[in-house]
């Protein structure tokens, strides 16, 4: 009976239970929102660093993975000594570069180019090791087999409007002004891909190691801009890690775990923020819950001073407001779950978009156990928001509060 | 000799206000016989309701003792005098003060429930006493759905649920027009002669003529008392009081 007193009150006055679960509901959606933010970025960044199946990145020193146009020479060389390691399985150089692409209406199979109808379109180009590049994934045609075959992304396709199959011109260098190209190469597309490492929308090709250096004359010669090196299972990454650093002054090896740790470093100042924002979240659930709750005793407190009067007890009164705001919350937070989540998609395709992303990049992710404790936390700050309103609640002067009801 | 269900003892009730206190109640011995009916009467301001509420222990006296039943009403802690209020007092309000949630059955319920009365059995009481005070037809309906007189009834039964020892009532017809109030005072009435230990507080000069003992109050204090029906007397009351 008293539970039902409590929830008679909320449904009594159901705009404002309505309008107050919808302001709990959106400060959990935050909540849960920022907590996945807090950990979305860095799991998609491990998700992408241990989908490529290597543990060590060597790069020129004191730099990250294509952080810059740094390059080491001497790349087969290198190559080799890594792979001597005796806990290294697969080595695998990298160079990364521009490619300019010439459409023309000749050029184009199917669908007239957007860009015009003789156009430049520039991309990012990677030189692999087909047998063990880890960099994407195909989609449509087949691995690269030949030195004058590329792989290309969506993004590329939709550029210059070529097709799998096509052959086509490209060059390591164009001068806009003079219209020229440099280091030219003709190349047939034989594959569709989905670079992990990069945005949806960033176009992106990828040559054989070799094309790419030999297209960049002599000063791109056996130069990589990372080596990524898989060790042997079971063997002690770091130990493996330090050997290489050791060995050669040129590089800095990173292991999967200090990439992870830049990448946090990095992301540190957003996770603050995500983690300031949660708070100011949970901070306006309870103060949600508190404001409805007290209202609802200050409105109700002529009905409590009289069940005080005949004899209900004080601790009755006290779970009696404490259960409005536990059901407040409990439903706020239910519907913030969901709420959340649809948010948390929304958002995503919208930041998604961004240039420069890998596809597939989750800034959200939905993590069942630390979303659970944050909506738990929420509720907990709905019962702690009763608590005040409660106690007075409880111990109100009876006689007086009577009086006082009667003059009102 | 009759049980003495209420014996207080030379009690104060001063309210710390700004300047000088406010001597609400000063000095009131009274005592109430098992099956008496008293009305306190007096000018507005005199202290009756403030006499009222601390026999009901909602309010604690700065001096003096009550006991009812041999308890002593003014040394209880807050649960021990809620306990009390729960089993031992029915409150009846002048504004009748029913949960507007909760039907009439169900506001007579309350106390019994709060008293860990079975369901069934409290059910069936509030059923009781319902038809008891001539609202068998209306157990499901609303406060909003009674008139002020039905509502006073249902306030009525909800005061009587757990058998209490004495029944306080604060004016309980000053909201009533003249008719109702009437009716009223012969619920009381037939109440009193099935037993129930009665005090009421009133202006009504027909409720108080109805009691059996009428109790004068002036700045606080007992002016007066008049014997108007013995206990033991059951010859029909004053004008009005017949069920
Ligand atoms: N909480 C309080 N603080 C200060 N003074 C109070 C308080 N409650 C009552 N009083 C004062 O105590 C005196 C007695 O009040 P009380 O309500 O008991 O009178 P009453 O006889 O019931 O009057 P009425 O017939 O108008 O209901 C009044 O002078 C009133 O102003
Ligand atoms: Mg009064």
């Amino acid at each position: 009976m008293m539970l039902r007193l409590a929830l008679a009150t909320l449904s009594r006055r159901r705009a404002r239970t309505a309008l107050t679960t919808a302001g709990v509901a959106v400060a959990a959606a935050m909540l849960l929102d920022m907590v996945m933010l807090g950990s979305g970025m860095r799991e998609s960044f491990r998700g992408f660093i241990e989908q490529q199946g290597f543990q060590i990145r060597l790069t020129p020193r004191g730099t990250m993975p294509f952080d810059s146009e740094a390059t080491v020479g001497g790349g087969a060389a290198l190559v080799q000594a890594v792979s001597a390691d005796p806990d290294v399985v697969k080595v695998a150089p990298l160079i990364g570069s521009k490619i300019f692409s010439r459409v023309t209406a000749a050029s184009t199979s199917a669908n007239t180019p957007p860009s015009g109808a003789d156009s430049v379109v520039a991309a990012f180009v990677l030189g692999v090791v087909p047998a063990v590049q880890g960099d994407y994934l195909i989609v449509e045609g087949r691995e690269l087999a030949a030195p004058d075959e590329m792989v290309v992304n969506a993004s590329y396709l939709a550029a210059t409007g070529f097709a799998v199959g096509d052959t086509v011109q490209i060059a390591a260098g164009y001068d806009a002004q003079m219209r020229r190209f440099a280091g030219t190469r003709t190349v047939r597309i034989v594959a569709r891909a989905r670079f992990v490492m990069l945005g949806g929308t960033e176009r992106a090709a990828a040559l054989p190691l070799e094309t790419v250096q030999a297209m960049g004359g002599p000063e791109r010669a056996d130069r990589v801009s990372v080596v990524m090196v898989a060790t042997r299972p079971g063997a002690d990454i770091e130990t493996v890690r330090l050997r290489l650093e050791a060995a050669d002054a040129r590089v800095s090896a990173l292991s999967t775990a200090a990439a992870l740790k830049f990448v946090d470093e990095r992301l540190g100042y957003f996770r603050q923020l995500a983690f300031i924002l949660a708070t100011v979240s949970l901070a306006v659930g309870f103060l949600l819950v508190t404001t409805l709750v007290t209202v609802s005793v200050n409105e109700r407190i002529g009905e409590i001073a009289v069940m005080r009067a005949i004899g209900v007890a004080r601790w009755r009164i006290v779970a009696q407001v404490m259960a409005e705001g536990v059901a407040l919350s409990l439903v706020g937070a239910t519907i913030g779950l969901g709420l959340g989540l649809i948010t948390a998609k929304w958002l995503n395709g919208i930041l998604a978009a961004f240039p420069g992303l890998p596809a597939a990049f989750d800034f959200f992710y939905f993590e069942p156990a630390a979303a659970f404790r944050s909506l738990g936390l929420l509720v907990l700050c709905g019962i702690a928001a009763g608590v005040w309103p409660a106690w007075r609640a409880a111990t109100l002067p009876i006689a007086k509060t009577l009086r006082e009801e009667a003059v009102a | 000799m009759r049980e003495i269900v209420l014996a207080a003892r030379d009690v104060r009730r001063d309210y710390p206000v700004v300047g000088e206190p406010v001597h609400a109640v000063r000095g009131i011995s009274l005592d109430v016989a098992a099956g008496d009916w008293v009305a306190v009467v007096g000018p507005s301001g005199c202290g009756k309701s403030t006499l009222l509420n601390l026999l009901g222990a909602i309010d604690r006296p700065t001096a003096g003792s009550i006991s009812i039943r041999g308890k002593d009403v003014a040394r209880m802690n807050d649960a021990e005098a809620t306990r009390f209020r729960l089993t031992g007092i029915g409150f009846v309000f002048q504004r009748f003060y029913l949960m507007p949630t909760l039907t009439a059955s169900e506001n007579v319920e309350l106390p019994m429930s709060e008293a860990k009365v079975p369901r069934a059995q409290r059910v069936a009481r509030a059923r009781e006493l319902l038809t008891y005070v001539g609202l068998g037809a209306r157990a499901d309906h609303r406060p909003y759905q009674l008139s002020g007189g039905e509502q006073q009834r249902v306030a009525i039964a909800r005061a009587l649920a757990n058998q209490p020892a004495l029944l306080l009532a604060d004016e309980p017809t000053g909201e009533l027009d003249a008719r109702t109030g009437t009716e009223m005072i012969a619920l009381f009435d037939r109440l009193n002669r099935d037993g129930t230990t009665i005090v009421t507080v009133t202006h009504d000069e027909e409720l108080a003529q109805a009691a059996r003992r009428v109790v004068h109050m002036k700045d606080g204090a007992i002016v007066d008392q008049v014997v108007r029906r013995p206990l033991g007397d059951d010859a029909p009351a004053a004008r009005g009081a017949t069920a």
